[in-house]
């Protein structure tokens, strides 16, 4: 993976996020370890940022993706992601 | 940090509780902007099955609201994956909710020493509540004698 791919995958993250996590401020603003789920995401929200990354990345996570961990922070998120394409 | 340790479930000792409150709109634009992937992953085929007719989304909210409350009532870490069709909320003979595991919740609740859990629902002003109760394998008489 490009440095400028990972930077397009965390621009689609943030773009996801600010659309479909229901965040009280804009993804870009937090750091990257902060606690998404203290910043507003409910579960159901991180099942609509699920599936709106799969369409964006034409990726579909895998069962053993689909934990409170993985879907905890920005930085979470970000290392499915590149796990997913990098197709581990 | 993904240590087994991290990931072992707590062997229930009594009883556990879990509530959800979800709103009906959140499942609306769901199934607006997700459609079929959407119902896919979180309910299961008999669920599916169960809501239709009258209230569809309505209905499907309270099941949603019943999955998060056996979630916490479960006290699944947050490691562990337990995908949302493995745990279905489906009506008895009598219309009452039934939890039925399956998969990785079926795994969980035996390694955890669940061996029930008991869900109750109700839904209005467009939202619908859930309250779960976690019942351990061996009766807690049994386990006080």
């Amino acid at each position: 993976m490009t440095t400028t791919d990972t930077v397009d995958t965390l621009q689609v993250l943030h773009t996801v996020l600010d659309t479909h996590a229901k965040l009280a401020v804009p993804a870009a603003s937090l750091d990257l370890d902060a606690d998404l789920h203290g910043a507003g995401m409910s579960s159901h929200a991180s099942v609509n940022v699920m599936l709106a990354l799969e369409d964006a990345l034409g990726i579909e996570f895998p069962d053993e993706l689909l934990n409170k961990e993985t879907f905890s922070t920005t930085a979470s998120i970000f290392a499915a992601l590149q796990s997913l394409q990098a197709g581990e | 940090m993904n240590s087994e340790l991290d990931h072992a479930p707590r062997v229930l000792d009594s009883l556990q509780v879990g509530c959800d409150v979800h709103s009906v709109a959140n499942t609306t634009e769901s199934i607006e902007i997700f459609g079929e992937s959407y119902l896919n992953r979180v309910f299961s085929f008999r669920e599916r099955a169960e809501c239709v007719g009258h209230a569809v989304t309505e209905r499907l909210t309270g099941r949603f609201a019943a999955k998060e409350a056996v979630l916490k009532a479960m006290r699944v870490p947050a490691g562990i994956a337990i995908p949302w069709p493995t745990i279905e909320v489906l009506a008895d003979e009598v219309g009452a909710p039934v939890v039925h595991l399956s998969g990785a919740a079926a795994d969980f609740a035996s390694r955890a020493g669940i061996g029930r859990i008991e869900v109750s629902l109700s839904h209005d002003g467009g939202f619908a509540l859930a309250f779960a109760v976690a019942v351990p394998t061996a009766s807690l008489q049994e386990r006080a004698a």
